[in-house]
């Protein structure tokens, strides 16, 4: 009777040495992701019905002003033309980087002597910073004596003129999705090549025993094998997409013709050079629930999945 | 048959080496173009294939740089900043994922479901509210403004509550039977077990925290606190544009973390390979 009394009693201590080992293990990481997650992430809420500023005039105090930011959303020009910018920045980088990056890690997964040397140097640029990769190109795109022209003017023998990439509005955005591709395109072949490895050679050796070619075993085992990498290569390439802002910020600050404004770029304009910070918070929201409409878009696909192999 | 593979075979090369041609060439042209000594050179060659030929080589620009931007400076506080929030990240983070994946108490799951949600919201859609908490805190313009936000994350923490439960735990039991402390059991038997993770953690951290400009930008302007990037950026914005310098100072960022990436380069890929399982 005292014996079992004292076990449970010392289970009863360990118990309670557990939940308060618990807590106490959780409670760094909490309070700072509360204070530099949460509750900024709460505030951008409120903020965007008022009219606060960075640097608050004592003579004018924060104000509730409703709806009045997210109706100035709705008729500022810049931002429309930030928010469909993003749009065509997501439609030319995410199909061609996405299917760039399958194809080279169909290709660096062939058991082919410098396979390795390849996908080293293929990854190289994810390593390299945004901020230098944008220098270097804005070098290489210079229009009179810029690398690029120069070789593109090479190769066709003279017939394509001179480009003003970065100061043409219509070849603008276009020339930061071309560099985005060359530096993001091995992050997406790494996920490419893990979901590669995973499926059963197996697989492959059945359908070759029953004469299948090669582009029939790419279409009718890889690709429906990869459909849950793809959809999360395609999702999370198009989030970083909207979050375009590194290059914009050293090569055209939103130019020309405010061809490439984004919706980031155009958050941290209106919210530290403007110290508009209510405005900045309803541009905020607007960001978040396009990104937050964008991972459910996966969710639902890749619970979709899940339901057709049960 | 055989001609057929053995031609297939040399096709998927030349494609292989065009693209790695490409993934190579913007590289070599800053390096070749940060060692010629004066900016006339640089662009008259940038237009032909003296582009890739180091027809001269100095240091000058290197040594420029160090005058004109303060390259030692911002080398510093990029490596204090992205050193802190590593390695106090990898203790936090780790902590709390090996809290939630072997204590049993009322909240847990909760406080999972949590750490998960929070996943998705991006930094840029908490940027200007942070800002102005930061501003009122009195924090502008210092090192830690740059490193304390960033500590706590909840990718990494998902990331080490994945492998927490499933490594067995029979050795931690034992331990508790013995009578070691928690804290005792996660520091002598756990972290020396999360070897892979504490690297995938690192490898991501430091991707994300070496190139990060948004935040920087609004929070460090000057000199004595400025990341490479922000550093990088001022100078770049100068006109007019010394070409060779802004070559040395892209090769100096560039080439150390290229180093390390090829020394650890199965690391880095198995990292970004395990952050596509998320979701």
């Amino acid at each position: 009777m005292t014996t079992r009394s004292t076990a449970s009693g010392r289970v009863g201590a360990l118990r309670r040495n557990e939940v308060r080992a618990a807590w106490g293990f959780s409670l760094p990481a909490l309070l700072l992701l509360t204070a530099f997650l949460i509750v900024p992430f709460v505030l951008a809420f409120v903020l965007a019905f008022t009219d606060q500023r960075l640097i608050p005039n004592p003579r004018l105090p924060t104000e509730f002003v409703g709806l009045r930011n997210f109706r100035r959303i709705l008729e500022d020009p810049t931002f429309q033309r930030a928010l469909l910018n993003n749009f065509a920045f997501a439609a030319f980088v995410v199909p061609i980087q996405s299917t760039l990056a399958l194809a080279m890690a169909m290709l660096v997964n062939m058991k082919i002597r410098g396979s390795l040397v390849f996908r080293t140097i293929y990854f190289s640029p994810v390593v390299t910073t945004m901020v230098v990769v944008s220098a270097i190109w804005f070098l290489l795109y210079n229009p009179d004596e810029g690398f690029i022209n120069a070789f593109l003017s090479a190769i066709s023998f003279g017939t394509i003129p001179v480009i003003e990439w970065l100061q043409d509005p219509r070849t603008a955005l276009l020339a930061i999705g071309i560099l985005s591709v060359w530096q993001g395109v091995g992050f997406q072949m790494v996920i490419f090549l893990a979901g590669l490895q995973e499926i059963p050679e197996q697989l492959y050796e059945a359908a070759r025993i029953d004469g299948a070619s090669r582009r029939q075993s790419f279409w009718h085992i890889t690709l429906p094998s990869l459909r849950n990498t793809t959809i999360f290569v395609v999702i999370s390439t198009t989030i970083l997409a909207f979050r375009l802002y590194d290059q914009v910020k050293i090569m055209t600050q939103g130019g020309p013709q405010d061809a490439t404004q984004t919706v980031v770029y155009q958050i941290e304009r209106v919210g530290f050079s403007q110290l508009r910070v209510g405005y900045a918070s309803a541009l905020t929201v607007v960001f978040f629930l396009i990104v937050l409409a964008i991972a459910l878009l996966q969710r639902r696909f890749l619970r979709e999945e899940r339901t057709v192999r049960e | 048959m055989k001609r057929g593979t053995r031609r297939a075979l040399l096709l998927d090369y030349l494609l292989m080496i065009a693209l790695a041609a490409f993934f190579l060439f913007p590289v070599v042209i800053m390096l070749v173009a940060s060692f010629k000594p004066d900016d006339t050179l640089i662009m008259r060659h940038m237009s032909s294939p003296l582009a890739f030929v180091p027809t001269e080589v100095s240091l000058g620009n290197y040594l420029d740089v160090f005058d004109n931007v303060a390259f030692g400076t911002a080398m510093r506080n990029s490596v204090v900043i992205v050193g802190s929030i590593v390695s106090v990240g990898l203790f936090v983070n780790s902590l709390i994922a090996y809290g939630l994946a072997r204590f049993r108490f009322r909240g847990r799951a909760f406080l999972v479901g949590l750490v998960i949600a929070l996943i998705i919201i991006p930094f840029e859609s908490i940027a200007v509210p942070l800002l102005l908490i930061v501003n009122r805190f009195g924090w502008l313009d210092t090192l830690y403004v740059q490193v304390i936000p960033f500590v706590a994350d909840a990718f990494s923490i998902f990331l080490f509550y994945q492998f927490f439960i499933q490594i067995p735990s029979d050795l931690e039991e034992a331990a508790i039977v013995d009578g070691a402390s928690r804290l005792r059991i996660y520091w002598s038997i756990v972290l020396p077990l999360s070897r892979p993770i504490i690297a995938t953690v690192t490898i991501l951290l430091f991707l994300r925290h070496w190139g990060q400009l948004l935040w920087p930008v609004m929070v460090a302007r000057s000199e004595e606190v400025r990341p490479l990037t922000v550093a990088m950026q001022q100078f770049f914005g100068q006109q007019p544009r010394e070409w060779g310098q802004i070559m040395a100072f892209a090769a100096m960022i560039t080439i150390p973390v290229l180093i390390v990436y090829l020394l650890f380069n199965r690391w880095f890929v198995q990292s970004i390979a395990s952050s596509g399982v998320k979701g």
